[in-house]
């Protein structure tokens, strides 16, 4: 089992009224960033960094990020800065992006070299995931919605060849076009880093990831259809001639631990009250429909179980205010925010995992409007009781991680294994 | 307006290796109708009206409609090549050709690449150049429905606002709007709706009579890209009608219907 810790980054000013913070109705994109507050920003990109080292004292085996455009509710507008200082700060724990956008780089070579450096600043400890992101990065960077997919694949090509194939050579796609590459820099793992695709929406990508063999992680969705989207990753996998398992499937959701049942209810519903996901559950914003319907974006037709809302939000009308604000209590009783004291909390992670079966899970912690010792004191309790337990119970349950496990072969590593050094938990003098 | 209902037939053509869908109806000289980003509205009533004196022809351009996509059509450009040799597979001469926003864009490209294949130009609100002063309203940005509403000046008064954008739009209707977007955003994304050298190819088109036709209170397309056009095609002349937004010949049919037909039978 891969134990990742992930919190969006949102932009926290209680004064601001975005989305639940005051109930004040804010539509995405109608945000101006008039009103955006240095300072706030400079103490909330250090403490969710403070955080990061903290998770992983604590035993996270990885550390999340991902990225988002001209929005409060994502701070990682330009997350490989954050991974590049984290590469340096921290010392064990693998650096999750999950990810980069790669349809929205006009020069993808770029991609290749930063994220080569983050390797080699880690010693290894990269893991590369790309996303096709939403409407609002499209819009963000202008870059044609209708070649997302295309722009997608041909990317992923591309960044692949660099990392792998000795330079210089020519590139000449229909999205990309290149008369040398050569980048003097190479990635530190072999034969590159791993790859990995978060989604929820398209059915293409899903078959894509089962195509190329990487792990696939399911964000923030309920578990029934959560589970029926991997069946059909395994589905295919079988298809393909392989058998996939635990290591090629990731489920993401909110978990957050406290000392009290009463601190974790309070710290909870925070999940709800700031400016928090609003393509996601139970915030309280209004999702743009015409985001939602960026043209040629994903496949009107082909889209997975987890992501029917979607298209709900199609047509003329006025769109599906609220359509995604599932309530906090709605949210507690489906298992899709779990929050408590240890002992409630741990046999709550054994109904998902014996549910969803993943390889991979990302606690989504610290969000909304927590604050730093709301997340602090969870990430305590889960490196000194949670992650432990967690451990044991993955073992009992027989899911092994992708890197435990090698996703293409779901066979132990032969030979070139990659480097991961696990703890148990939090460390005895922590 | 129309006094008589004509007759309409809709039906797929071989044209240029495609399928076209098109509806056709009345009799005369040939009278081609570009339809707008939107796709074809279904027949209207100025529609109705300039079937009696021409044959209208209202194809939907690739991707629109029921029109297969042509993937290799990456922008305008690309487009009106293939429409030339469409009209070319048609059979049609001497053709009056009237486009609409994203179409009239196309036939001033079209008219431009071979101005001896048309008689007579209508541009009504015409995408395709950088405005002035305001920018094209984004579509992309907004729901079709807001989108189209947007571009009526008055909705609440204009007759056949409801047959173009019914409050409940069927699944049909919301399908075939969807599937407008798309094909507008590939051919227009970036940059939005317009080409930069555009203006200096359309000097061309001194050769061919061309009719610009504003809505005073166009919201899509600015109105002031109307001296541009003026200004890029010697000879041509503009009607801008009053209290009127981006769909002239809908909200405006009667005025709108005076222009154009007297233009295209002088």
């Amino acid at each position: 089992m891969f134990i990742g810790y992930f919190t969006e980054r949102p932009y926290q000013d209680p004064t601001s009224g975005y989305f639940g913070a005051t109930g004040k109705p804010i539509m995405d994109l109608n945000v101006s960033n008039d009103i955006y507050n240095p300072e706030i920003g400079a103490a909330l990109y250090n403490r969710y960094l403070d955080e990061k080292i903290y998770a992983e004292e604590m035993g996270f085996d990885g550390l999340m990020l991902n990225e988002h455009h001209s929005t409060p509710f994502c701070m990682g507008g330009a997350m490989n800065v954050e991974a590049s200082i984290l590469a340096r700060i921290t010392k064990r724990a693998k650096i999750v992006l999950l990810g980069n956008i790669i349809p929205i780089w006009d020069d993808p070579l770029w991609l290749v070299e930063q994220l080569s450096m983050i390797d080699l600043i880690s010693h290894g400890r990269l893991v590369s995931g790309w996303v096709r992101g939403t409407g609002r990065e499209s819009v963000a960077h202008n870059v044609e919605p209708h070649y997302n997919w295309e722009r997608f694949k041909e990317a992923h090509e591309l960044i692949v060849k660099a990392w792998t194939t000795p330079g210089p050579f020519r590139w000449e796609g229909k999205h990309y076009q290149y008369r040398h590459v050569n980048p003097w820099v190479k990635p530190y793992q072999k034969p590159h880093p791993p790859i990995w695709l978060p989604g929820v929406v398209s059915r293409d990508s899903l078959i894509w990831a089962a195509e190329q063999r990487i792990p696939y992680i399911m964000l923030a969705t309920e578990m029934e259809p959560t589970k029926q989207a991997f069946q059909l990753y395994h589905d295919t996998a079988a298809e393909l001639g392989y058998q996939s398992g635990p290591q090629n499937i990731g489920y993401l959701w909110k978990v957050h631990v406290d000392e009290t049942e009463e601190l974790a209810e309070e710290a909870g519903r925070k999940y709800v009250q700031g400016p928090s996901n609003p393509f996601l559950a139970g915030n309280e914003g209004t999702v743009n429909p015409a985001l939602l319907n960026l043209p040629g974006l994903t496949s009107r037709r082909r889209v997975l179980p987890t992501q029917a809302v979607a298209t709900r939000a199609r047509g003329g009308n006025a769109g599906p205010a609220g359509a995604l604000g599932r309530p906090y209590e709605q949210q507690i009783e489906n298992y899709t925010i779990i929050s408590g004291t240890p002992d409630s909390v741990i046999p709550k992670i054994r109904h998902v995992l014996e549910t969803v079966r993943p390889g991979s899970i990302f606690f989504w912690d610290g969000d909304g409007a927590m604050t730093h010792d709301d997340a602090m004191r969870s990430l305590r309790l889960m490196g000194q009781e949670v992650i432990p337990a967690v451990r044991e119970m993955a073992k009992e349950l027989e899911l092994p991680g992708p890197f435990e496990m090698d996703p293409a072969t779901s066979k132990p590593y032969a030979g070139n294994a990659p480097v991961i050094t696990q703890t148990a938990g939090a460390q005895a003098d922590d | 307006m129309a006094t008589g209902a004509q007759t309409w037939t809709e039906e797929f053509v071989e044209a240029a290796g495609s399928r076209l869908q098109m509806v056709k109806g009345g009799s005369g000289d040939p009278l081609l109708i570009l339809h707008d980003e939107m796709g074809h509205h279904g027949v209207l009533s100025y529609q109705e009206a300039l079937a009696q004196d021409y044959s209208v022809y209202i194809p939907s351009h690739p991707g629109f409609g029921e029109t297969e996509r042509l993937d290799w059509i990456m922008n305008m450009r690309d487009l009106a090549g293939w429409y030339l040799e469409a009209i070319d597979d048609l059979g049609l001469q001497q053709i009056n050709l009237v486009g609409f926003s994203l179409g009239g864009w196309l036939a001033s490209e079209m008219a431009a690449m071979c101005p001896d294949m048309f008689k007579k130009l209508v541009l009504v609100s015409p995408a395709g150049i950088k405005p002035p002063a305001g920018d094209i309203f984004d579509m992309f940005l907004v729901v079709a429905r807001d989108f189209i509403t947007a571009g009526f000046h008055d909705p609440e008064n204009t007759p056949e606002f409801l047959e173009v954008c019914p409050e409940e739009p069927s699944p049909e209707l919301t399908e075939a709007w969807e599937v407008a977007r798309e094909e507008a955003c590939r051919l227009s994304w970036r940059p939005y709706m317009y080409y930069p050298g555009l203006p200096n190819i359309l000097h061309r088109l001194k050769r061919v009579p061309t009719q610009i036709v504003w809505g005073r209170d166009d919201n899509i397309v600015p109105v002031s890209a109307s001296q541009v056009f003026q200004e890029s095609i010697a000879g041509s002349r503009v009607s801008v009608l009053e209290n009127c937004g981006h769909y002239p010949a809908i909200e405006k049919t009667d005025e709108f219907l005076r222009v154009v037909k007297g233009f295209l039978s002088s």
